[in-house]
């Protein structure tokens, strides 16, 4: 390998990792979220037919972070071959990192006007546990939704993936560190609030949460850090060490033949989808409002995998389509017939896996592939013969 | 013909009480004004005649005991008057009748005398209560009485229980021998409620120990110290046994698991809701049977056994036919598949029994349990489930080994192509197979409604644990599968008398989960080099 004479900076390369096409509709999709959205809230009046509810602003702010996650599953899942099941986990815990912070900021708020967080006034505790010091700076609480995350799914993984665990086996042990960090955390004496975890936040950064500024705020957050993690996630699966991964999915054996460790690459790629569910995580937590332990049920994770499969794997906008169709439906369902949503979403996995291999990408990609077979078959059969000679 | 023998007994019993006779002695201070020589009395009464002392001290306990002058009567129904002594009728009755009145410490004294006379009875069970009676209230002075008892006692279980209270008397004794000797007998119990009685006697009352005597004070200790060997001795038994079963239940849960997983390769993520099926059928034959057999009711559990396999392989079988058949070689899509069926069969449980739990009753022949030692009882639920969970596990390996559907299903796990070329339908050996994984899972179903809720989410809780078992024991080995089960049951337990329930379970999956990346392939692995996928 020659070394390259002027390497282009990387903030260039991640910018060309997108065309001309895409980085229009990431401008009309930002430009969005950050100007029409704040106006159509905030601006509009209430009875005005493009006035934006704070029920539209929560739900869809939810699913871009939803879409986050989906992001990340996609990069580990799609491009790496490799099911996690512990993504909710991930998820959660940037969760909680940030949860933390928002508890602190309740201050004396809270409904027993101490400055310890309610739960913790309610087990009689007298001061916080050590794993809380410096939760009250918010720098503190970024550091912690990126580095325990990471350092978790880094060990984890780096043990994992040196036994060479992988597939169904892999999907499962990952579902039972979910599970048994579920069980902890369902624990009071574990200190993040028992079953009931942490929710009442009041302000964040001083501001007031549920004011109608500070979700906007979040809300273009949210936007951003998708774009940001779509233009990460291209970037990545356009680069030499996307083409390794990818060869890793499809034949880990011969990879390690021609002389890569596989290990490396499954392991950066899987603590860095681990740190993007992080995010996506303290994204929802001020959003939603709560956070509880039952974000790391067996189910939710297992759900994640699922906007991924409706969306299309392999790509990247499928992860996010996946997302927004099967949570819009949740929402709808939910609301409308509540007993129905189960048989829904059963009936999802089963067709996803069974009649979607592509999702909703690869379904569209087949219909515009056969209207313009048909197109070719009106045109006469020379083509297609053209074709084959070329072929030949 | 036992019980005419028993009935004439009672008769002759009845006929020489009314024909004996009390020394009016005795009977006099029973009538005394203060409660001491009453009491004395009681004692005395029952020393010199215990068996006719017996409905005089009932008539007293019952306020019908009453004098007249110098005589002592007893008050019969419909104003007819007995003496007391020779239980004679008095016609006429006696003038100036003045009913006894008692207070409660004289009440008291009398019902423990009315306890220690029915040791004497003839049936076992009324000796039994009387003995246990006894034992919650006892001292120096019945100790003659006990002795008699203990003298014409046979029966183990009840002499058991009267040493123990001879000794719990004879600690009030006020001869430091007496004592001694009662705190050796008793280090000779494994009663948990011993070690309370003895406990005392080892510690300070403010500056003077409660125990004078220190020879007395030492043998207490050593006693205390023998008992708590014996109960931890009996605590370690009863862990061992409850993690037994849990064990089989997890066994049980597994099992069906260990065909589809484990040899099948098919990761069926519905299995817990096939436990569910399970459950319901068990629940349903309990409705029919108390709809249309109510005289049989106790036995639904038998009905429920077949039931419960046929409708879980059942569905196991439309399961396969119509969704995992098209996934065979994809693992990951079979996981969600079976995930999405899995979703889908909990909501149509949900939609027909509701999303409450519902109610399954032990049968009447399961209640109860063998009481190994005084503080270590095996319940009958629990033994039959391990009996339970070995005949599954008998049949499996029957099947697996013996049968043809065995044999062919070996044959397509090892090599499918193969097993096609020489004749073996591949694709129904499949589903059959399938749906016996299935139906073992509804027999783990059945089994589990006994134990635990059966609900619309019970599935959920046991998925896990039942891939934990399978993934630890090694993938295509029921024997591994066998001692994962039982190993994780005990070690469980064992562990939950020291961390609390959700804390053990916590360092367990961690203890997999760092035990499968020290040995991917389980406890058990396959021998023999195979070609990875």
């Amino acid at each position: 390998m020659s070394p390259s004479p002027a390497r282009t900076p990387f903030i260039v390369r991640l910018g060309q990792s997108f065309d001309a096409r895409s980085w229009w509709l990431v401008g009309l999709f930002a430009a969005f979220a950050v100007i029409a959205v704040p106006i159509m809230h905030l601006v509009l009046p209430a009875d005005h037919p493009l006035h934006l509810s704070t029920w539209f602003i929560t739900l869809v702010g939810k699913i871009l972070c939803y879409a986050i996650v989906a992001v990340a599953m996609d990069l580990i899942w799609g491009y790496g071959g490799i099911l996690s099941l512990g993504h909710g986990l991930f998820f959660a815990l940037g969760g909680y990192g940030f949860g933390m912070y928002l508890m602190r900021q309740i201050g004396r708020d809270g409904s027993y006007q101490s400055d310890l967080p309610d739960f913790m006034v309610f087990l009689d505790w007298k001061e916080l546990p050590w794993f809380w010091i410096g939760s009250d700076s918010f720098l503190w609480a970024v550091l912690l939704v990126l580095v325990v995350p990471a350092l978790i799914a880094f060990v984890f993984g780096y043990f994992a993936f040196r036994s060479r665990i992988k597939g169904v086996y892999f999907s499962i042990i990952t579902q039972a560190l979910t599970y048994a960090a579920m069980l902890l955390f369902f624990r009071n004496e574990t200190g993040f609030g028992g079953n009931n975890g942490f929710t009442d936040f009041k302000r964040i950064l001083g501001y007031p949460i549920t004011a109608p500024e500070t979700r906007v705020v979040l809300f273009a957050l949210s936007a951003l850090a998708l774009i940001g993690t779509l233009l990460l996630a291209r970037y990545l699966v356009g680069s030499k060490f996307g083409r390794v991964l990818t060869a890793i999915r499809d034949s880990e054996s011969r990879v390690m033949f021609i002389g890569y460790n596989p290990l490396w690459y499954k392991l950066f790629v899987w603590t860095l989808s681990a740190m993007l569910c992080a995010v996506a995580g303290a994204l929802y937590v001020p959003q939603v409002g709560i956070i509880n332990p039952s974000e790391m049920s067996v189910g939710n994770s297992i759900e994640i995998a699922i906007w991924v499969a409706v969306g299309g794997r392999g790509t990247l906008i499928g992860p996010v389509i996946g997302a927004f169709l099967v949570n819009l439906a949740k929402s709808w369902f939910t609301v409308s017939f509540p007993e129905y949503w189960l048989f829904f979403l059963g009936t999802l996995f089963i067709v996803a896996t069974l009649y979607l291999p592509q999702g909703v990408v690869g379904l569209w990609a087949r219909l515009r592939a056969g209207r313009r077979r048909g197109e070719g078959a009106a045109a006469g059969t020379t083509t297609a013969a053209a074709a084959k000679g070329a072929g030949a | 013909m036992h019980k005419l023998r028993l009935l004439l007994g009672i008769c002759l019993l009845s006929i020489s009480c009314a024909q004996a006779a009390i020394d009016p002695g005795l009977l006099r201070p029973l009538a005394a004004d203060d409660s001491d020589t009453r009491i004395a009395a009681i004692l005395a009464l029952v020393e010199a005649a215990p068996e006719e002392a017996q409905p005089v001290l009932q008539a007293m306990a019952g306020d019908s005991l009453a004098v007249a002058g110098e005589r002592v009567v007893v008050l019969g129904a419909g104003g007819r008057v007995f003496d007391a002594a020779s239980n004679r009728e008095l016609t006429p009755p006696p003038a100036g009748i003045e009913t006894i009145g008692i207070n409660n410490r004289v009440r008291r004294e009398l019902a423990s005398a009315l306890a220690a006379l029915r040791l004497f009875s003839a049936e076992r069970e009324v000796r039994w209560q009387a003995a246990q009676e006894v034992n919650q209230n006892v001292d120096a002075k019945m100790l003659p009485l006990l002795d008699r008892a203990l003298a014409a006692e046979k029966d183990p279980k009840i002499r058991a229980r009267l040493q123990l209270a001879h000794a719990q008397a004879s600690l009030g004794s006020t001869d430091a021998a007496v004592r001694l000797a009662a705190v050796k007998t008793l280090g000779e119990s494994s009663d948990p409620r011993v070690r309370q009685l003895l406990l005392p006697l080892t510690e300070k009352q403010g500056d003077t120990w409660v125990e004078a005597d220190s020879a007395v004070r030492a043998a207490a200790g050593t006693s205390i110290r023998s008992i708590e060997q014996r109960l931890a001795w009996a605590d370690n038994l009863g862990r061992a046994f409850t993690g037994l079963s849990l064990g089989s239940i997890l066994l049980l849960a597994a099992l069906g698991l260990a065909i589809t997983y484990g040899v099948m390769g098919v990761i069926n993520m519905a299995h817990g809701e096939l436990l569910m099926v399970g459950a319901y059928s068990a629940w349903a034959m309990q409705s029919v049977f108390r709809a249309h057999l109510p005289g049989a009711l106790d036995w639904y559990l038998l009905a429920a056994i077949p039931v419960g396999f046929l409708s879980a392989a059942l569905v196991g079988v439309l399961m396969e036919r119509i969704v995992i058949r098209h996934l065979y070689g994809r693992p990951l899509e079979t996981l969600l598949a079976t995930w999405g069926i899995s979703l889908f069969l909990m909501q149509v449980a949900r939609t027909l029994f509701g999303a409450q739990n519902v109610e399954v009753a032990n049968p009447s022949w399961m209640a109860g349990g063998i009481e190994l030692l005084p503080n270590l009882m095996l319940p009958w639920n629990r033994i039959i489930i391990v009996a339970f969970s070995i005949a599954v596990l008998v049949a499996m390996w029957a099947i697996l080994n013996l049968s043809r559907l065995g044999m062919f299903v070996r044959a397509v796990t090892q090599n499918r192509p193969m097993a096609g070329c020489v004749g073996v339908p591949t694709g129904r050996v499949d589903t059959l197979a399938f749906g016996l994984g299935a139906g073992i899972a509804g027999l783990g179903g059945v089994a589990l409604s006994q134990i635990a809720n059966v609900g619309p989410d019970m599935g959920q809780g046991y998925i896990v644990d039942s891939f934990m078992v399978v993934v630890l024991g090694g993938v295509g080995q029921l024997a591994g599968a066998v001692w994962a089960a039982l190993g994780l049951g005990v070690f469980t337990k064992f562990l939950e008398g020291w961390t609390g329930a959700v804390v053990a379970k916590i360092v367990v999956l961690v203890l997999i989960i760092v035990f499968i990346q020290k040995r991917p392939q389980g406890l058990f692995a396959l021998k023999g080099r195979f070609v990875e996928s």
